[in-house]
């Protein structure tokens, strides 16, 4: 019971963190599946990709009324993704799960010092 | 076509981690093709949408999502997403470059250890 709790308040933090960074919450998701509720790290995988879907919809429908979604790029992204997932998901079932969390830190790390070098050069917006 | 490239890069990327895509959409729709952090943001998550319906489909069929899981974490984040994208609107880009960044950061370092 405890756990189901648990498990829906990251739920609802990840979706607030999906509204806020447009990241589909996913990098919450995964960590909870297994951690709280059990899951394998594959089934984690799988399952936070459903789990995703209903936020990220709702959350799109409230940025595009924002007028934040360039929507044909959204297609663009998401169409060529297809291809993407196909490869990606016989990848997954070859590796071995350690190796599939060493390459999702490893990810998030560079990515990180990367957004953060860029924003932290970035003038003022009053000095051009 | 560069929009191309990202969206193959983030359906692997999605397939092999679980993480809907959005974690390399969003930085390389920043530092690639420079966008603001805003449009960058929303137009990930409507990316996002379809990225993770179409994996979400693919691994249904490898019979390796649970239903049930996924809707204690999932409906709940429903109404996060709203309330994140209000939020949103309320904070300037750079602050939500930094906090995406510290995000980032944080989940790859726990992960390593």
């Amino acid at each position: 019971m405890w756990a189901l709790l648990a498990a829906g308040a990251l739920g609802a933090v990840a979706g607030v963190l999906a509204g806020l960074f447009g990241v589909g919450g996913g990098i919450l998701f995964v960590p909870t599946l297994t951690l709280v509720l059990g899951l394998t790290q594959i089934h984690a995988e799988a399952t936070s990709l459903l789990a995703i879907l209903p936020a990220a919809v709702v959350g799109a429908w409230r940025q595009r009324a924002y007028g934040n979604v360039r929507t044909r790029a959204a297609l663009v992204i998401g169409l060529a993704a297809i291809a993407g997932v196909e490869g990606g998901v016989q990848i997954a079932e070859e590796l071995p799960q350690h190796v599939l969390r060493r390459l999702f830190a490893v990810l998030m790390l560079i990515v990180a010092a990367q957004i953060a070098w860029r924003a932290a050069r970035r003038r003022p917006s009053y000095a051009s | 076509m560069r929009l191309v490239v990202i969206g193959l890069l983030a359906g692997l990327f999605s397939a092999l981690l679980g993480v809907g895509g959005g974690t390399v959409v969003v930085p390389l729709l920043i530092l690639v093709v420079g966008w603001e952090e805003r449009p960058a943001m929303a137009t990930s998550l409507a990316a996002v949408a379809l990225i993770s319906l179409v994996g979400a489909v693919t691994y249904w069929f490898h019979g390796e999502v649970k239903p049930a899981a996924a809707a204690v974490v999932g409906l709940p984040a429903v109404a996060g997403a709203v309330a994140g994208t209000a939020l949103q609107q309320r904070l300037a880009n750079r602050t939500l470059s930094i906090a995406f960044a510290a995000l980032l950061a944080a989940l790859g370092v726990r992960m390593l250890v």
